[in-house]
């Protein structure tokens, strides 16, 4: 069996992108790698490209490899803007390879589904990162695909939706009261971050990712940060390290609360959302009070953390966690004993682990279903590796095994925000970044699955290239595969046990 | 779950004093509203919340207006699930180009009178967006804004001044 460092061997190995090896590849490299992801040996962490050029990122995942998590990343020019697609041999590629023609003119040969993706012909402009053909004639009506049988009926769903949600469409086939095929259609939020990523400025590219999914802001932050840290080949000091895992275990937490809250909201099961909200507002006042901004946004940034948090909110820390393991305990006793809320949890929405392991879903979307991926274990970054906590995974795969997971990261989280808080000492919080440029990676976990960010730094010191791959990529389908069978009714409950970002797929 | 209740009767409320309306928000209000469409409302507003392209930052905080710190149905606010129901459109987002066309129907299906408010820096004028071809460049672009909360996003205290100088600017004098 190939090691993906033999995929790099047999290509021409790109200076300078740390920390994992970047190749450029032929054609038939190429091919060979989507061969090895149908055939389940490596996982896809991302496609993506810029003009005249794709890219894809792989994973060796870690119980595969006695060294850990391997990850590369391979290049392919394309010559007369096609390319070999492999979404025709591997399906958790199609939406990006669909997204990559939209957005680029990129052609993969073969792509299974012709159809666009994130342009809905409203941009005034096809192929806006690539030719930018501003005459180009009119897209032809958006096909879903088709349900055939006796007394099925459609439900069109968004994209502006009856809460305060993101925007997305969802085309129901229903048979009765059960669905039978579920079609999502996403891109509303498009804002076309990868093109104003380019040529910015790194401190103006590092606020624009803290506002891709603003649910992970500081998960995205800390991506590109490290991206650019690599690729500039500098390191942030211990305490911001410290720093920003502790705002990152901050923001799990908060979300995870939120989440746990609004899905048992779903089920109509209203005082688990009215505690959890508190908790959850309990988080974001200690993040205000430490760092000045309740999301925590713009703190996070490349060579370190913007702010050093007062002291006094620090010390209130502890206050925050012993209030969450007093009071969290009776709420999920609470759960887990209502009937009437098992009942709608518990074998509702199941994701296989064939799959998860398939789509390579991250988060707890995987772990809910046998697939034990954490970026901050494997790889792994600092300052987790010298942090003790564990990763929870289940094989349940349903509503309420995701449910779990969350509740079992909850007290991961609080116990590491101890252990960060216990571990902070005195020093600098940022370094300076060096002149010049480069090419970085790095991959970061978020509350819902891992963050992979990419970036290519000029020789003056601008972006030329960004990307952030959100988690949600490889979640979105799978939540069409999840609902069917499941009742209508049911849809709430698993879409919020998933919660995708639309904003972070969308871009 | 009967300690839970039992204690969230014995217990003081958590939710806090409003914080009065905004001054700015009533400036910018004094000129938008007349006053028949006051007398109308009463001290109630219904709003639907529109995301015309937000990073969710902002929906974040307006889902933080429900919980019992800010409470805001104490006001006689509160979020509804359609347009046909609502007396004001809370749009995020810099308006995605995408989201053009929902949001001018999701305006078209709110009765008169209406009032739109547009939450964020980037509902504003595109903000950190602007310029992008994907983006229309804030709200006003699409449908006309009666107010604007900043904020990236803006806090629940901050949503809440606005919100209220709103009531108040609406409600009969």
């Amino acid at each position: 069996m190939p090691a993906l460092i033999d995929l790099v061997l047999a290509g021409r190995r790109v200076d300078g992108h740390r920390p994992w090896p970047r190749a450029e590849v032929d054609a038939d490299t190429w091919r060979f790698a989507a061969g090895q992801l149908a055939e389940g040996r490596w996982s896809l962490l991302d496609l993506w490209g810029e003009p005249g050029r794709v890219h894809m990122t792989l994973l060796e995942e870690p119980a595969a490899t006695p060294a850990g998590a391997g990850i590369a990343t391979v290049s392919l020019d394309c010559p007369g803007g096609r390319y070999p697609s492999v979404a025709r041999h591997h399906p958790p590629a199609l939406r990006l390879e669909r997204t990559l023609r939209d957005l680029y003119g990129l052609e993969p040969d073969g792509l299974p589904d012709p159809r666009p993706w994130l342009d809905h012909d409203r941009w005034g402009v096809r192929h806006p990162l690539g030719a930018a053909d501003r005459a180009a004639p009119p897209l032809p009506p958006y096909d879903f695909l088709p349900a055939e049988g006796e007394g099925l009926h459609q439900i069109p769903v968004g994209p502006v939706h009856a809460g305060i949600i993101e925007p997305g469409h969802f085309r129901f086939t229903a048979s009765g009261e059960t669905v039978v095929r579920l079609e999502e259609r996403l891109g509303w939020v498009h804002k076309g971050i990868d093109g104003l990523m380019a040529g910015a400025g790194i401190e103006r590219a590092a606020a624009l990712a803290g506002r891709i999914s603003g649910d992970s802001t500081v998960a995205y932050a800390l991506a590109f940060a490290r991206a650019v840290e690599h690729a500039l080949e500098v390191e942030a000091p211990p305490r911001a390290r410290l720093l920003r895992a502790l705002m990152a275990e901050l923001e799990r937490l908060a979300n995870h609360f939120g989440d746990i809250g609004a899905i048992c909201n779903d089920a109509s099961f209203a005082i688990m959302l009215a505690h959890c909200g508190v908790l959850r507002e309990r988080v974001l006042r200690a993040a205000e009070a430490c760092f000045g901004h309740r999301l925590m946004r713009d703190r996070v940034v490349p060579g370190g953390v913007a702010v050093e948090p007062a002291n006094a909110a620090l010390a209130a820390l502890p206050d925050l966690v012993e209030e969450a393991r007093r009071t969290f305990p009776a709420l999920v006793e609470l759960y887990d004993t209502s009937a009437s809320l098992q009942d709608r949890t518990v074998t509702t929405g199941h994701l296989s682990t064939e799959l998860a392991r398939l789509y390579a879903a991250g988060g707890f979307v995987g772990r809910a279903s046998g697939r034990g991926f954490d970026a901050r274990r494997s790889p792994g970054y600092s300052p987790y590796d010298a942090l003790s906590f564990e990763v929870p995974v289940r094989e349940d795969g349903d509503v309420n095994g995701r449910v779990w997971i969350r509740i079992q990261e909850v007290g991961q989280s609080l116990s590491l925000v101890e252990q960060i808080l216990a571990a902070l000492r005195d020093g600098p919080i940022r370094s300076v970044l060096p002149a010049g440029g480069g090419e970085g990676a790095a991959l970061v976990e978020g509350f819902r699955g891992d963050i992979l960010a990419w970036v290519r730094i000029g020789p003056d010191g601008r972006v030329e290239r960004s990307r952030l791959r959100d988690p949600s990529w490889f979640q979105w389908p799978l939540l069409e595969a999840v609902i069917e069978g499941n009742i209508v009714a049911d849809f709430p409950l698993c879409n919020k046990s998933f919660n995708c970002s639309y904003s972070g797929h969308d871009l | 779950m009967r300690k839970l209740l039992l204690d969230g009767l014995l217990r003081r409320p958590l939710t806090e004093p409003g914080p009065g309306a905004g001054d700015a928000a009533l400036d910018e209000l004094a000129a938008a509203l007349d006053g028949a469409a006051r007398r109308r409302l009463g001290r109630s507003l219904s709003i639907r919340q529109v995301d015309a392209g937000s990073c969710n930052g902002c929906e974040l905080e307006i889902h933080a207006l429900n919980n019992a710190f800010y409470d805001v149905e104490r006001f006689g606010i509160r979020f509804v699930a359609s347009p046909r129901h609502a007396d004001v459109l809370l749009v995020t987002g810099p308006v995605t180009r995408n989201m053009r066309e929902a949001l001018a129907r999701t305006w078209d299906a709110v009765p008169a009178p209406k009032w739109v408010v547009a939450v964020g820096d980037c509902a504003l004028d595109g903000g950190i967006f602007a310029g992008s071809y994907a983006v229309e460049g804030g709200v006003s672009a699409v449908v006309p804004v009666d107010l604007h909360i900043r904020g990236c996003p803006p806090s629940p205290t901050e949503l809440l001044k606005g919100l209220l100088a709103l009531l108040e600017t609406v409600d009969s004098r």
